[in-house]
């Protein structure tokens, strides 16, 4: 077939691509866009099945791959989506490397034969971003699994050493691109992959968003890098849609934590030194504290309620649990409704999908910004697993590691459920002056033994 | 000047061009739908899958063709799983069942 007529498929299938993502600007059009988002990938690769010889072993490769891909997509929890999704990205890491020896080893079978200095360029651009990307996700899918503990890893002298490295892997990729032989590759990409691992050992904790979303950015772009090498536009227009998507959702992560990219990638929070702050005042302030009945009384007789879900409910697994407890406030005439915020799983909108598999209907789900200016007027403001997102301190203090951090105005509604296992501190090592409030009640208990009490005592 | 554009800048005029498009319909994503937005993205950077099945193309199997099918294979599950998975999702959010 032409290269005419698989470039113009290509254009089809890049256009669909587009409106894979645009359907997602509200969950009504988000199925049809997926819908797009195959139908475009299908394209792109029956397309190319009619220039490639093997087509036996192509097939077979994509029927292995593909049932993988099926398995995992049917059976993954929902909780464990961040690990689905950062060993997707060391998928693409290791294929981008894969295809980028392949072209080096064989360049006539792209048409790029000779090799000029800027393919060679491009090779290495998208070789390293790649390693990168495949070792890099394997940690992060490491620490986000819990295999390998998610503390920060940090030794002395590690950014100037990582530093080092790259500055030694640039030089061997120069080298490379000047003598166009095999050492120079192999041992760029040997550091490169090193590198992968060093980069993102040091992030840990409350800052693994922001790698997921940074790993996703880079996926992007080596897909993109080998793009260039290869002449080939398809690769490009996509890789760059998935760049520049894992570099806005890394920006937002970053801006919900009012943290600098630098400074999540040079690491350091979610570890040790974040503690400091409140260590000198351990005095203990007295909270008042109820049993679930009285939850359960306050919120049944409210006019609104907002509740602000954080991770530890999803680790409670009392989801479902909430949905059930919403609901019949709902039946009593209450008008409920949950705000979110942009960190509040461990992945940007892991909650809202959370919610969702726990049938909470979408529109009931709110975004911190939607609903901020609501919690003056709100009657309770049920807390259950979160912690520094509904910190006031933030906005207060000057002192205090999280200031500058937009937070859920729980503070301002008229009385405050906060439902907790202990007094313990969240993610920023944090004393919460909320939990001290005249205004606020504590129930503390395991979220999901907590919210089914209430569900209890509603139904009497 | 001579009359043949380089394809290094046809290439970085798609790219470009592809930035710019993929800055301003990810913007408009509603960030319920952050998550999906991960998962689909996962599936479309699989389109390193094409240049894969090119690099398994020639007809003669030696460690290049090999490295593509097997880099065929890794792509096809981003490519699959992605995909599928963006669409278990999807279907999760419902409005009101009232």
């Amino acid at each position: 077939m032409s290269a005419n007529f698989v470039a113009l498929a290509y254009l089809i299938a890049a256009v669909l691509f587009i409106l894979a993502l645009k359907g997602l600007s509200s969950p009504i059009s988000a199925r049809r866009g997926n819908m797009f988002g195959m139908i475009g990938m299908a394209i792109a690769v029956l397309t190319t099945l009619t220039v490639t010889q093997n087509l036996i072993y192509i097939v077979l490769a994509i029927i292995v791959g593909g049932a993988v891909g099926a398995v995992v997509a049917r059976r993954i929890q929902m909780t464990a989506m961040p690990e689905l999704v950062a060993a997707m990205h060391s998928l693409v890491g290791l294929a981008a490397v894969l295809v980028a020896m392949s072209a080096f080893y064989n360049p006539v079978a792209y048409g790029i034969s000779p090799l000029h200095a800027s393919n060679l360029i491009e090779l290495f651009i998208g070789t390293f971003v790649g390693a990168i990307t495949f070792t890099g996700s394997i940690i992060a899918f490491g620490k986000l699994s819990g295999k390998l503990g998610s503390k920060p890893l940090h030794f002395a002298g590690q950014h100037w050493f990582n530093l080092l490295l790259g500055v030694v892997m640039i030089a061997f990729g120069i080298m490379f691109i000047f003598t166009e032989s095999w050492t120079p590759f192999l041992i760029m990409i040997a550091l490169a992959l090193t590198l992968g691992v060093l980069l993102i050992l040091p992030i840990g904790g409350a800052d693994m968003p922001v790698v997921v979303s940074m790993l996703n950015s880079y996926s992007g772009w080596a897909a993109a890098g080998i793009g260039f090498t290869l002449n080939n536009n398809m690769l490009i227009i996509a890789g760059s849609l998935v760049g520049s998507s894992g570099a806005i959702l890394s920006y937002i992560m970053c801006k919900a934590m009012n943290r600098s990219f630098f400074n999540v990638i040079l690491g350091g929070f979610g570890g040790g030194d974040g503690v400091a702050g409140g260590a000198g005042e351990t005095e203990q302030r007295p909270v008042r504290s109820g049993s679930a009945d009285d939850a359960a009384f306050l919120m049944g007789n409210a006019d609104s309620v907002i509740i602000v879900p954080g991770y530890g409910l999803a680790v409670a697994r009392a989801q479902h649990a909430i949905n059930e407890m919403s609901n019949h406030l709902i039946e009593k005439g209450v008008k409920v409704r949950y705000a979110i915020h942009p960190v509040a799983g461990r992945m940007p909108g892991h909650m809202n999908v959370l919610l969702a598999e726990a049938e909470v209907p979408y529109d009931q789900v709110l975004e911190m910004e939607e609903i901020n200016n609501e919690f003056a007027d709100t009657d309770v403001v049920l807390v259950i697993g979160a912690n520094d997102v509904v910190n006031p301190a933030a906005k207060t203090d000057p002192n205090c590691p999280i200031y500058g951090m937009p937070i859920i105005d729980a503070h301002k509604a008229r009385t405050i459920l906060v439902v907790k296992r202990s007094m313990a501190v969240g993610y920023a090592g944090l004393d919460n002056d909320l939990f001290y409030l005249d205004k606020t009640m504590m129930v503390f208990g395991d979220a999901k033994k907590v919210v089914e009490d209430i569900i209890k005592a509603l139904q009497h | 000047m001579s009359s043949a554009i380089d394809p290094v800048i046809i290439n970085l005029t798609v790219f470009v061009l592809a930035v710019v498009v993929g800055y301003h319909v990810v913007w408009n994503v509603t960030p319920a739908l952050h998550t999906p937005l991960m998962a689909v993205t996962n599936a479309i950077s699989g389109i390193i899958i094409v240049g894969a099945m090119l690099a398994a193309g020639p007809e003669q199997l030696d460690a290049g063709t090999i490295m593509g099918l097997v880099a065929v294979m890794l792509a096809a599950v981003n490519v699959f799983g992605g995909f599928l998975v963006t669409q278990r999702m999807l279907s999760m959010f419902k409005k009101k069942s009232k």
